[in-house]
């Protein structure tokens, strides 16, 4: 035992950190590729207590805390991502209109940042780590966190590699005994402030292209600097702070069920580093916009699937590509449902977060791009009113990411451009 | 809104040229490419991950294992070379870059390695020696960043190199620190390509020495230079016609130049999804499948480019050739007897085993395929788009995908299933191009396997490229090897992969030159190579690269 944050520290409520500190809020997006079948996966019916639709039953669970998880997760459906009369590249103008509030004008370009890295240049550089990134896809080169088409944050696939990088050698244990910084901490930042002092001389060497990459690369060298600052204040002083556990066997791929169990061993490690706020920005991939996951044995992915699986006339939809919403929506309840088994002051972890769960397309059968499925997750340390079913009426899908950026305290008053640019949150989910 | 400010750009420059070649400006048409050309810009370089690994162990030890997980490499129009020229380092990717750099440099200078790598005895282990950290960290710290280093960027170092050797009681603790601050540079992490105007004809921009140095080196050996070229830079020899080509011959007779054409044609085929661990198959319909099985397969096709043109052979033999290299494993997969029971033996494949030309090699068939079938598709895209340079769009968004539905499953093989495609207009513009060429290749599976039938039908390998009809893979491997635009697209996609960016406008009149240039030397890829570098083309430049262009290339 080290240091248990004794009850007085917090207010009444034990809401918020004694003098006038609150409990981080978190922001992560959740993202599944090739959608869901408009007719069933929405809910029939609106507001609060919503009747759970045949694709959403993974959301019929009971937590931990005897609260069932539907409560916990708001539906936004009809929402749409307007073109404007530019193309619908298949699979990334829905992802890019919801996550940037603009279309690409060419295919798999990235008009503008994503949502995360909006919010992490807002919030990111009170932690060790400006944001983490996660994918289930086994593919070390993609995540959908951009600053600019040229800055794309990489996605950490191992739960192992992870685990080291944010509970290795270097995380300040709270469990483990007096502090003492370590030496090492100290040179590592000498050899940043000399690189630092490159900046100028290089800056005038280069165009104006070029001095924007580096820009980059040394506001990433003050990022790093900062990170050896917070190791060296200790470990972080939060109650439900503590290392996590080394993680369980790990396969990684695109076989359904690796996919999910990465998915698991992944949620696990970040519930423990943002409950030792180590990062209050997280992306999770859990499968690529053109979804890979196959069943073993089976010639088919369920991109494919959704392209090539006739729809069965009795049913009147694709069966086996939609096991993997199914699946998809299973995966999304796991990880949600991580969040909220973690005690945080007198609630859990889940309820300081803000989670968006969204997908590329709604029908992948035809790149839907209008009804684009989004759910939020968690009620953003009170800012959000959880468990709720929004029909956005067509309007455009960056109110949800107005209402999002308002909610993380933002002082954003509109996002998006041309018909995408929204003004008005969505209120019925805001407190 | 931008595009339009390019091509109005594109097309005053080919205007340009149209004038020139008017008023007859090409003077110097007996020896190289001399046409006076417009070359495009110039930007930073990110070294890509396979460039920082070589750097690394070429002027600290090859006994130093890099880490592999470093900020992932960009791959734009096709070529990591051209994204290198627009990826940055985000926050993750430094930390990673940081983190590796600590792992190089204990590696670098443990207690078995110090001395060979130190060169100078420091007069006490235990504290600092600003002598030798003086002499140590200006060499090694010219090779990794391809110039000397300032007086200003040597002493920063060995400062903190003293400083850490005395606080860690530890000279070779203190060197640790100064050489991670050279590793974590961006002088280290990108190439910086600097021009200036020739003093000849002030009117053009060229590379300056020192920056054609890095420039050879890493298109030739895809490695930081040596001390040779860094001094040939240095001396101002590589702006001089006669002292750049002596060097490029050196570079070009060096065994290294097998690794630069290695890595040039691993960047093209996109060979580095094997690295990535993306070509995977399903187990249980592909069980000779293993990811050692497909690594093995990409080594094979690559030894055989190597092989064949290192003996200077025609480049578009490589799509006829029976010559290759195998495994005992390899063998097992393409079911042919393998005596050598460890490593690699070269081996030609007889008329039977079917399996002429690169097209035939189980990489490609694995590399274009899902994960559990083949795509005909995609191997077609492939040859079309990488092989021949010819664009194949992408599918509209709202294709009506109903037309190949197979309700009954009475469409059995792939050709039945694509030809569906094929009565539809909106499908047929693109599947016209892309699947008789996939189909030839469909005798083999999605690990490349040999296959006589699918779902019990005989498969029609049967088809036409552009004119040229054959019955089975061996056949479009020959027609490959004849068609007209298998040589200039080796010439632009080498283009593109030396100068970090696609071609412009000014650049057409010298790439159809480079062409028949290739042509005359019976397709000698090496003599390509030294055309390429001597041209104005790769020492030449309009400048840097303007802002504005980031982002929108498509």
């Amino acid at each position: 035992m080290g240091l248990p944050l004794l009850d007085c520290f917090l207010n009444s409520n034990g809401t918020a950190l004694a003098q006038g500190a609150p409990l981080p809020v978190r922001f992560g997006a959740w993202m599944w590729g090739c959608g869901m079948n408009p007719d069933r996966w929405n809910p029939t019916t609106e507001g609060g207590g919503y009747e759970l639709s045949v694709e959403l039953q993974a959301l019929d669970r009971e937590l931990g805390t005897g609260a069932k998880l539907r409560e916990q997760v708001s539906i936004l459906s009809d929402f749409d991502v307007k073109l404007d009369g530019r193309p619908n590249f298949p699979h990334t103008a829905g992802l890019m209109g919801t996550l940037t509030g603009s279309l690409p004008v060419a295919d798999y370009t990235v008009p503008a940042p994503t949502l995360d890295t909006i919010i992490a240049a807002e919030i990111g550089g009170l932690t060790r780590f400006r944001s983490l990134e996660m994918s289930c896809t086994g593919n070390p080169n993609q995540s959908y966190s951009f600053e600019s088409q040229g800055v794309a944050n990489a996605p950490e696939i191992s739960p192992m590699a992870m685990y080291a990088r944010v509970f290795g050698p270097e995380f300040a244990d709270p469990n483990a005994g007096p502090f003492t910084p370590d030496p090492r901490l100290m040179i590592r930042q000498s050899v940043l402030s000399v690189v630092k002092d490159d900046r100028d001389r290089l800056l005038q060497r280069v165009g104006t292209h070029d001095k924007q990459r580096l820009e980059q690369y040394f506001t990433s060298v003050r990022q790093l600097e900062q990170q050896l600052d917070i190791l060296l204040e200790g470990p972080p002083d939060l109650e439900s702070c503590s290392k996590a556990p080394t993680p369980g066997q790990e396969t990684l791929g695109t076989e359904v069920g690796e996919s999910m169990s990465t998915n698991l061993l992944m949620a696990d490690l970040l519930s423990f580093a943002l409950a030792c706020d180590q990062t209050r920005v997280f992306s999770m991939m859990f499968s690529d916009r053109i979804s890979g996951l196959r069943q073993p044995g089976s010639s088919s992915q369920h991109h494919q699937l959704t392209h090539d699986e006739p729809l069965d006339p009795e049913i009147g939809y694709q069966p086996e590509a939609t096991e993997f919403v199914f699946a998809s929506m299973e995966a999304w309840a796991d990880f949600v449902e991580r969040l909220a088994a973690t005690p945080e002051g007198d609630g859990t972890l889940l309820d300081n977060c803000l989670v968006l769960g969204h997908s590329d397309v709604s029908l992948a059968k035809v790149h839907g791009i209008t009804g684009v499925p989004m759910m939020i997750a968690g009620s953003a340390g009170g800012a959000l009113k959880p468990g709720v079913h929004v029909r956005g009426a067509t309007s455009p899908t960056t109110r949800v990411g107005l209402t999002i950026q308002q909610a993380m305290g933002l002082n954003t008053e509109s996002w998006g451009t041309r018909s995408m640019e929204a003004t008005q949150p969505v209120s019925e989910i805001v407190a | 809104m931008r595009k339009t400010h390019l091509r109005t750009t594109h097309l005053s420059l080919i205007l340009g040229l149209l004038l020139l070649a008017v008023t007859g400006c090409s003077s110097g048409a007996d020896s190289s490419p001399t046409e006076k050309i417009d070359a495009g810009p110039v930007a930073l370089r990110r070294l890509t991950a396979e460039q920082f690994s070589r750097s690394i162990r070429d002027v600290l030890g090859d006994h130093i294992t890099v880490p592999s997980r470093i900020d992932p490499d960009d791959r734009r129009d096709g070529l990591l070379a051209v994204g290198a020229t627009f990826a940055s380092v985000t926050p993750s990717g430094f930390e990673k870059y940081e983190a590796a750099a600590n792992v190089v440099t204990e590696q670098a200078l443990d207690t078995k390695h110090r001395a060979d790598l130190v060169q100078c005895q420091p007069a006490s282990a235990t504290t600092s020696d600003e002598e030798c950290a003086t002499a140590f960290i200006g060499r090694v710290g010219r090779r990794l960043f391809r110039r000397s280093l300032t007086g200003e960027e040597l002493d920063a170092r060995v400062a903190i190199a003293s400083a850490a050797a005395k606080a860690l009681g530890d000279f070779y603790g203190g060197l640790e620190i100064a050489l991670a601050s050279l590793l974590v540079s961006p002088d280290f992490l990108f190439r910086i390509e600097e021009a200036e105007p020739d003093r000849r004809d002030p009117s053009i921009t060229r590379l300056t020495s020192v920056a054609m140095a890095s420039r050879l080196s890493y298109l030739l050996w895809n490695t930081t230079p040596d001390d040779d070229l860094i001094a040939a830079g240095e001396h101002g020899d590589l702006v001089d016609d006669a002292l750049l080509a002596e060097q490029v011959e050196r570079l070009l007779s060096s065994p290294k130049l097998e690794t630069g054409i290695r890595s040039i044609f691993s960047d093209l085929y996109d060979f580095k999804r094997f690295d990535d661990g993306l070509v995977r198959k399903d187990t249980a319909l592909f069980p000779v499948y293993t990811q050692t099985l497909v690594e093995e397969a990409k080594e094979q096709t690559l030894r055989t480019i190597v092989a064949h043109l290192s003996a200077d052979k025609d480049y578009r033999d490589l799509f006829t050739t029976t010559e290759s290299f195998l495994t005992r494993r390899l063998g097992v997969a393409y079911r042919v007897p393998v005596p050598t029971p460890d490593g690699w033996e070269p081996y030609v494949f007889s008329d039977e085993a079917r399996r002429a030309g690169l097209l035939s090699h189980i990489s490609f068939n694995a590399l274009y395929s899902h994960p559990g079938r083949s795509s005909a598709t995609l191997r077609g895209k492939f040859v079309r788009e990488v092989l021949l340079c010819q664009d194949i769009p992408t599918p509209p968004a709202n294709v009506d995908f109903s037309i190949v539905e197979d309700i009954t499953g009475e469409l059995r093989t792939a050709r039945e299933r694509l030809e569906a495609h094929v009565t539809n207009d909106a499908c047929a513009g693109c599947h016209t191009l892309t699947d008789p060429i996939g189909l030839a290749l469909e005798s083999f599976d999605a690990i490349g396997m040999l296959r006589e039938e699918e779902n019990g039908v005989p498969i029609d390998t049967s088809g036409d490229l552009d004119g040229t009809a054959y019955e089975d893979a061996t056949g479009m491997g020959r027609a490959l090897r004849d068609h007209p635009a298998l040589g200039p697209c080796l010439v632009r996609s080498l283009y593109r992969y030396a100068a970090g960016r696609n071609e412009i406008g000014g650049e057409l009149a010298l790439l159809s030159s480079l062409s028949e240039r290739f042509a005359e030397s019976a397709y000698s890829v090496r003599e390509l190579m030294r055309e390429l570098v001597l041209s104005d083309g790769f020492r030449t430049t309009s400048g840097p690269r303007m802002a504005e262009e980031a982002g929108d290339e498509s």
